[in-house]
């Protein structure tokens, strides 16, 4: 069954790579409660986990023991698994029937990736893919690298507090509060929805689905949960990771320039977006979407090309602010600097900083 | 010799209003109407009678009417009136019985099964005339992958050639000797007003539709008629016909009459011989044969356009059309059984092949599963009769479609199925001159042209509701489509869920 849903973004990111708690990102979405109904709330945070910078963190909810030991067979098989602890987290009146939440950090086995003659990505996106699918009563919350989503049934400002959301400290932080037009209360379908290190939050719902859904199905994906998000975030990877295009380009391709647009431009940019518009036509998101898109490379905003739903950006010195509603930027940095909507069809990417590696070892 | 073969109309003629002004006669091909001056009378001979309507609608008093001729007879559900009919027409004359148009058999019309979707309060609709709606599709070889220059704006792969239409809606293959030049003139006339494809069938290309190459389709079919170098490369994309869905497994047939001194010309074939091409490609027995001749046409048109392969909708048709991707095809024209024709066996036309729906959703889910759909674009065709219906196709994943009866009937064809006869009253289905020089190509592109304006507005409002502002968006989206009275199977061929789920 297919769920719509509308929402309300947040997200912080500094661009020096400089780590916050999660204190700013939770009173920014908490001021967006109505814009959510309780039925799903949630943060991806980049940069939290520096002593294992290099390992894959795999989060996972598990609706009990026994899928717990039959993911831990699998995982135990296909990567070497050097730290499997409880994710921390409190219950309270408002969140109290969530699943167990676990976390691994772990390496592909060498002997098997050489054998799957995969990339470590690819390798670890069929991982995923086949835990979600396959083990029953297990699914995997987020799967990059020093990064993860804390995410589950119940407001934002609730969730948050749930997984101490506070207590972490990340370079870049999103969060989503979800007001799904139907009520399905799964914890995996709550946002970010993530795949390796792409975290996406977003609000809207696109009425390109389907067309979306069956041209990235051909190409290894399987969209299991039947939400935008889930789409979206496999057309950037797709874009990104397989088509090999910038972030930019990718975000611009979804959200393609109009047609009388096109044939207006000088010859050798209208021949690069005839092909763009040829060859990815069904990349086109249509309806109504504002996307946060994270990943270990920075942010990017993205709205529908006819901007049917609002976002807005602001920044003051290393910090860029975005959220659905002005008033959740000011709320935590009222001197914020360039206050502007992200404009329908503009992609808006924010990096880190050139000299900043996040990755391969952050301190 | 008395025969038991009953006329199918009766001509009705309200004498208080008869004026005996004779235009009936005059404008009936098939001699139904004869004025007997010394009498003073107009009779009708009823069993000549088609029910073209040309005499109706010419009638200056409105005195005439055709009705279904009343006789009963024994008929039952088992044995029909046309098949009892049927029989005494073989039974008379020995030969395969000759139809025109489409199946007319109650077989299910899919399209009339399946609802279109809307939005509502969650997203909102796109009203059409004050947002931006796309209706341009690009036809043609996708490379599976692209290499861009982002930083220069460049593109580094180019891309084989495509057709550029500014509707999903094509005019589909309709020969010169099927059709009047003027009728065939009409199309392309309307064609280029409209930026989109006419086809020219398998019969040639007329020289004074030369100019019209930048909206032409040439088709090279099992007779080669009319096919030399020159016509392949005037033209914008190249079709080979396999088989077309009035009439999978055999060739075309143009009877001898309608091959004229202009046609045979334009056809390269001697006056007055019928035209038949083979049910085969006597070059292509199989898909590895089919790759030579595409790679032939590419090879003499230097790689300028795309090739089409257009296939008759049949049992195995996902297969088929996957390999004719494979060997080469830049386009696959799947032709469903309900498609028209100029003339085929009437057993033919109503019993063998299958819906377009079905095969058109199988090939699409196919190619899907080859991960090769977005290489090659597939054009559905075999009655799309409105623009609801190419709403339907384009969901269930053609890039575009072809019309053929559609237009026809926007030039002033009354779908009287008796194309094959070459007497059409409204010059479109002839190759007499009296006959042809009724249709004019200007006021007749007109009405085309309006035609599919319509249809693009009607477009625009429909996914404009669903909250769709670009053509794109809809190829494929099968989720913006519900099946209503379809069963299981069904609903799983097409793809589609039922209404209420």
């Amino acid at each position: 069954m297919r769920i719509p849903s509308g929402c309300a973004i947040s997200a912080i990111m500094d661009r020096s790579g400089a780590r916050h708690s999660g204190a700013d990102i939770l009173k920014s979405i908490t001021l967006m409660h109505d814009r959510s109904n309780g039925l799903g709330g949630g943060f991806a945070a980049y940069g939290i986990y520096p002593d294992y910078a290099n390992l894959y963190a795999f989060h996972l909810f598990f609706e009990d023991q026994e899928a717990k030991h039959a993911t831990e067979e699998y995982l135990g098989h296909h990567y070497i698994v050097e730290v499997s602890e409880r994710i921390p987290t409190t219950k309270s009146h408002k969140v109290n029937d969530g699943p167990i939440t676990w976390r691994y950090f772990a390496r592909p086995r060498p002997g098997v990736l050489e054998m799957e003659e995969l990339s470590e990505d690819e390798f670890t996106m069929r991982c995923v893919t086949h835990i979600n699918m396959s083990i029953e009563g297990a699914f995997v919350s987020s799967s990059g690298k020093n990064m993860g989503a804390f995410k589950g049934v119940g407001y934002p400002e609730d969730i948050g507090e749930f997984y101490h959301i506070a207590d972490y400290q990340a370079w870049l932080w999103t969060a989503h509060g979800r007001f799904p037009t139907n009520t399905p209360g799964w914890w995996g379908g709550a946002h970010p929805f993530t795949l390796l290190d792409w975290s996406v939050v977003h609000n809207g719902e696109i009425s390109s689905y389907d067309a979306n859904r069956r041209w990235v199905e051909q190409f290894g994906y399987e969209c299991t949960l039947m939400t935008d998000t889930e789409v979206i975030t496999y057309l950037f990877d797709h874009l990104v990771r397989h088509e090999g295009l910038s972030q930019e380009m990718a975000a611009h391709v979804m959200t393609a320039p109009m047609w009388d647009e096109i044939d207006r431009m000088p010859p050798e940019r209208r021949e690069l977006e005839y092909a763009l518009r040829a060859v990815y036509s069904s990349a086109l998101v249509n309806g109504p979407f504002s996307i946060i898109v994270g990943s270990s490379k920075g942010m990017l905003a993205l709205n529908d090309r006819l901007k049917l739903r609002s976002l807005m950006a602001a920044d003051k010195d290393d910090i860029v602010y975005l959220a659905s509603e002005e008033s959740a930027i000011r709320v935590i940095c009222p001197d914020c600097k360039n206050i502007r909507p992200i404009g329908g069809g503009e992609p808006f990417f924010v990096g880190l900083y050139p000299d900043v590696d996040v990755l391969g070892g952050a301190r | 010799m008395i025969s038991s073969v009953l006329p199918n109309f009766k001509v009705v003629r309200d004498k208080d209003r008869c004026i005996q002004c004779g235009v009936c006669e005059r404008q009936c091909s098939n001699n139904v109407h004869h004025k007997d001056d010394v009498l003073g009378v107009i009779t009708a001979e009823d069993s000549r009678c088609v029910c073209c309507q040309r005499c109706v609608v010419m009638c200056p008093t409105n005195a005439l009417h055709i009705e279904r001729y009343p006789q009963v007879n024994r008929a039952n559900a088992n044995w029909t009136h046309d098949l009892v009919q049927g029989v005494y027409r073989e039974a008379e004359t020995g030969g395969v019985l000759l139809t025109s148009m489409g199946n007319p058999e109650p077989y299910p019309v899919y399209w009339d099964h399946l609802l279109l979707n809307a939005s509502q309060v969650t997203n909102p609709s796109i009203d059409p005339l004050r947002e931006p709606m796309e209706t341009r599709v690009i036809l043609g070889r996708k490379p599976a992958h692209i290499e861009v220059n982002e930083r220069e704006g460049k593109l580094i792969t180019k891309l084989p050639p495509q057709l550029v239409l500014d509707f999903p809606i094509m005019f589909g293959a309709m020969s010169y000797g099927a059709i009047s030049l003027n009728a065939q003139k009409t199309l392309a006339m309307a064609a280029r007003e409209l930026g989109t494809m006419f086809n020219t069938g398998e019969g040639g290309l007329h020289r004074d539709l030369e100019e019209y190459a930048d909206n032409a389709i040439v088709q090279v079919a099992s007779g080669r008629f009319g096919v030399d170098a020159h016509y392949l490369n005037t033209a914008r994309m190249i079709e080979i016909k396999i088989g077309q869905g009035a009439k999978p497994g055999i060739g075309g047939h143009l009877p001898g009459e309608k091959v004229t001194e202009d046609v045979s010309r334009t056809r390269m074939i001697p006056e007055g011989t019928d035209a038949i091409s083979p049910a085969p490609h006597h070059d292509i027995y199989s898909i590895e044969d089919l790759r030579q001749l595409i790679t032939s046409l590419k090879e003499a048109t230097r790689y300028t356009k795309p090739i089409s392969v257009k296939i008759a909708a049949v049992h195995n048709i996902a297969a088929i059309a996957s390999g004719v991707a494979r060997a080469g095809a830049d386009v696959i024209v799947v032709d469903g059984f309900r498609g028209g024709t100029g003339a085929a066996p009437l057993r033919i036309r109503d019993n063998v092949g299958i819906p377009i729906e079905l095969a058109l959703a199988s090939v699409d889910q196919r190619l899907r599963d080859e991960s090769i759909r977005s290489e090659v674009s597939v054009i559905a065709a075999g009655s799309i009769r409105s623009s609801a219906d190419v709403v339907r196709a384009i969901a269930l994943g053609a890039d575009a479609v072809y019309i053929g009866t559609a237009a026809l009937l926007a030039m002033g064809c009354h779908l009287c199925k008796s194309c094959s006869a070459g007497t059409c009253n409204w010059g479109i289905a002839t190759t007499r001159t009296d006959l042809s020089k009724r249709l004019n190509p200007e006021i007749q592109t007109e009405h085309v042209v309006n035609l599919i304006h319509a249809w693009g507005h009607e477009i625009e409002e429909m996914i404009g509701g669903m909250g769709i502002n670009s053509i794109d968006s809809l190829r494929g989206n099968r989720l913006m489509l519900r099946g209503v009275g379809l069963n299981e199977k069904e609903l799983s061929i097409l793809g589609v869920k039922h209404a209420g789920e």
